[in-house]
């Protein structure tokens, strides 16, 4: 915020590199100092990522994981979108489903686990399962938000050009509500990649969540859990910067006050 | 279509409805249950039975404290550290390009997958769930806190200062006003957030709580009953702790930050 | 733009008497009982094919609440209003209302925004209209453009094209030079009745700036203040370009001042 003097072009760059350098150091030192013969170096970490990579178990893992989690966000999506819309639209609907909503949120995906396993096993389905239901609330509240901020002139201009029902929907509502939803679709992914690890902790048999346990319940491998924890952290940033990379559409910049 | 309708009826006619579809939302559960026969899944009910039992017994009051203990010491902890961190991190812009990256990549690690690292430094017990809080709530409140100083309007820091005021004055009484709505709104989702992970942490490494109450009764013979009463406890206090910070922004110092709702 | 002014002013329009709009009796009241406001008491007016009407009166007098019933945005309470002899009963593509704050879709280009009424024509015939009317309201070069790039004025042209490129009867316009500054709206005014005399079409304004009904308006319909009635109609038959310093503009504009009630010397 303070403007000491102007950054210069390098400095992005240099001070997270310099942050990164100095946390691998101290890590590396206090291994060493500490004398533990379980934790971890930043070498051995490294050493256990490729060791993950040339048993093909990395890529595998990853892909069951994002797997998971595409099946249960675009299924929150597909139908936490049409609901947000119907709640948006209709504001009665909405002040009657709102408690209910608020209700519901703070139960955490996990504690729906038991209910998960009681009724898909430890399979996919479970883990699913879980995703969809954490990602569904963030989808409809923004869908619901976008839709009921769409400022009535627009609705009006579309009216007074003939638009039908459906054609409005489909030409003011949604391009205009799109910002906002696609805040919330971002947050949601998040979720879900939250989600999901913690899903596979319990209810699977392969992924990143699954092999960070496994790592350590079959033989106390935590160089492999720390390379599984720094690849959930590296999978998820990646999508959420693709994310943000959508967003910084024209067609949507226009909602976001800062263009960031 | 008339603009003018009144804000009472309009209000009272809202609660009477969600009271109805909660009530049609119970009536179908119940309904649903008796026609499916599942000696699983507990109809309203039986779970209704299940929580006068747990508090019969006391251990509802006993599981509920224990999980509020670990979220409360967990939360506090990571708001007074996280806060002025994100603060500082925020104004300086240097100190944002070096440590921003770090957080992004260290966000979305679930603290799940702190587990086992938890339990190797503190064991199974309560100070790895509080651990396991405090690291789910710190980076949120900290990323809340760099956003919030980001956005506070030029304009009022150039009041400071052409007011004449000493940095240290600027920080207490244009910033920490400034900021302190958005700060708010963090600490309400943070602790959704905090409350999210004490039941998992309580249901994978330690032996009290709603969290274990949920593991074990399903664990110690299909209580599923209980299992749902565990949830609905999980789902009444959330909205509790959700509905305590909110009142938080009724203060009036505070609640020109937030627009009508 | 000359012959458009020398039209104005000698040639009768053969459209001149022809009615394009009237409203008969418009009363509007919102709420019930004792919280009811009544809004609009009884008005009754015409409007003639290719007339510039001016709706005048100072702000929250219901003057707007007057321009979204004649176009149908608003049912009356009492009362009836006809275009073209057709009861109005909703919003129709005939009769476009260009608004206050800027209503120009936001995720949609400038080409994107004045082609949107136009998805029933084919894409040759669409793209031909559109670049006819960028022209027309001189934007030349920012078809590609979103509106948050462009300033308040270019984002009130690109609603006027936007309204104008479907072709319709009658434009509603409600205070759209508003939110822009006063130099702006000068030039705004001057483009409006440029396009105006490129394409004729029947035209309510509404505004709370009694200079800019004078400058404007073929008519200019003086509102009282809430509950609206008409107050006074005052005919301003000086042909365009207008000289705002001449005696005749002074003095229309001292009557619609006295009218008023307004003070003359500040």
């Amino acid at each position: 915020m303070t403007a000491l003097a102007q950054t210069r072009s390098w400095e992005p760059f240099a001070w997270p590199l310099l942050t990164a350098a100095l946390l691998l150091l101290l890590w590396h030192f206090g291994v060493r100092q500490s004398g533990t013969d379980v934790f971890p170096s930043p070498l051995e970490v490294q050493r256990g990522t490729a060791e993950l990579i040339r048993g093909d178990l990395l890529w595998r893992y990853i892909g069951d994981s994002l797997r998971r989690v595409a099946a249960g966000y675009l299924a929150a999506a597909s139908v936490g979108i049409p609901c947000g819309l119907l709640l948006g639209w209709y504001p009665a609907a909405a002040q009657v489903a709102n408690p209910v909503i608020q209700m519901l949120r703070p139960i955490s995906p996990i504690a729906w686990i038991p209910v998960a396993i009681v009724l898909f096993g430890i399979s996919d389905l479970a883990a699913i399962y879980l995703i969809f239901l954490a990602a569904f609330f963030p989808i409809v509240v923004s869908t619901m938000d976008g839709v009921r901020n769409v400022p009535s002139m627009y609705r009006r201009a579309g009216r007074n050009f003939g638009l039908s029902p459906a054609g409005l929907i489909a030409r003011v509502i949604l391009p205009a509500a799109l910002p906002r939803m696609l805040v919330g679709l971002r947050i949601a992914l998040g979720i879900a990649w939250l989600v999901v690890v913690a899903a596979e902790m319990i209810a699977s048999d392969s992924g990143l969540g699954y092999l960070v346990i496994d790592a350590r319940n079959s033989g106390k491998r935590y160089d492999l859990v720390v390379a599984a924890m720094l690849m959930i952290g590296l999978t998820g940033l990646a999508m959420d910067l693709a994310f943000r990379q959508a967003e910084k559409l024209k067609s949507i910049r226009w909602g976001f006050r800062d263009a960031h | 279509m008339s603009p003018l309708l009144r804000v009472g009826s309009v209000a009272r006619l809202s609660r009477l409805g969600s009271v109805a579809f909660v009530a049609v939302l119970l009536v179908v559960w119940h309904v649903a249950i008796t026609l499916q026969e599942s000696p699983i899944l507990p109809g309203p009910l039986a779970v209704a039975s299940g929580l006068i039992e747990l508090f019969t017994q006391g251990l509802l009051l006993k599981y509920v404290v224990a999980s509020l203990f670990r979220v409360t010491w967990g939360f506090l902890a990571a708001a007074v550290l996280a806060i002025p961190v994100g603060l500082t991190i925020g104004w300086y812009r240097r100190a944002e390009m070096a440590f921003n990256p770090l957080i992004q990549v260290l966000r979305p690690i679930s603290p799940l997958a702190w587990i086992p690292i938890a339990i190797l430094w503190f064991g199974v017990g309560d100070m790895a769930a509080i651990f396991l809080i405090f690291l789910a709530s710190f980076l949120p409140l900290t990323v809340t806190a760099m956003n919030a100083v980001a956005g506070i309007p030029e304009v009022y820091l150039n009041a400071g200062r052409n007011f004449g005021l000493r940095p240290a004055h600027i920080v207490t009484r244009v910033l920490y006003p400034a900021v302190t709505p958005q700060l708010i709104l963090g600490l309400r989702i943070t602790i959704g957030i905090a409350w999210l992970v004490v039941v998992a942490a309580e249901m994978i490494a330690v032996n009290s709580g709603l969290g274990f109450l949920i593991v074990d009764a399903r664990n110690a013979g299909n209580r599923y009953d209980l299992v749902v009463a565990g949830m609905v406890m999980i789902g009444l206090i959330g909205l509790l702790l959700d509905l305590g910070i909110r009142s938080l922004e009724r203060i009036p110092s505070v609640s020109w930050g937030y627009s009508d709702d | 733009m000359i012959s458009a002014a020398a039209q104005r002013g000698s040639a009768p329009n053969p459209n001149a008497f022809k009615t394009k709009l009237r409203a008969d009796h418009i009363s509007m009241v919102f709420g019930r009982g004792p919280d009811s406001v009544h809004v609009l008491d009884d008005i009754s007016l015409e409007v003639d094919e290719g007339e510039f009407v001016c709706l005048l009166g100072p702000s929250g007098c219901g003057k707007s609440t007057m321009l979204n019933v004649v176009a149908g945005f608003l049912s009356p309470t009492r009362g009836q209003v006809r275009i073209d002899g057709e009861l109005v009963s909703g919003p129709d593509r005939r009769r476009i209302f260009v608004f206050q704050e800027r209503g120009v879709f936001p995720w949609l280009t400038v080409e994107g925004n004045i082609g949107f009424g136009l998805s029933a024509l084919a894409e040759s015939d669409r793209r031909q209209r559109v670049a006819h009317y960028v022209e027309l309201v001189g934007l030349k070069g920012f078809e590609k453009a979103y509106p948050r790039e462009l300033s308040g004025g270019m984002k009130q042209r690109v609603e006027v094209a936007r309204a104008l490129a479907v072709n319709p009867d009658m434009l509603f316009l409600d205070e759209p030079f508003g939110a822009l500054d006063s130099i702006t709206r000068l030039i705004m005014r001057v483009e409006l009745l440029r396009i105006w005399g490129a394409e004729r079409k029947t035209i309510v304004f509404v505004t709370h700036d009694i200079d800019e009904a004078v400058q404007l308006a073929d008519r200019v319909i003086v509102m009282s203040a809430r509950p609206a009635r008409i107050q006074r109609i005052v005919d301003i038959d000086i042909p365009h370009p207008r000289d705002i310093s001449s005696l005749k503009y002074l003095g229309l504009r001292d009557g619609i001042l006295q009218a008023i009630g307004l003070a003359h010397k500040v």
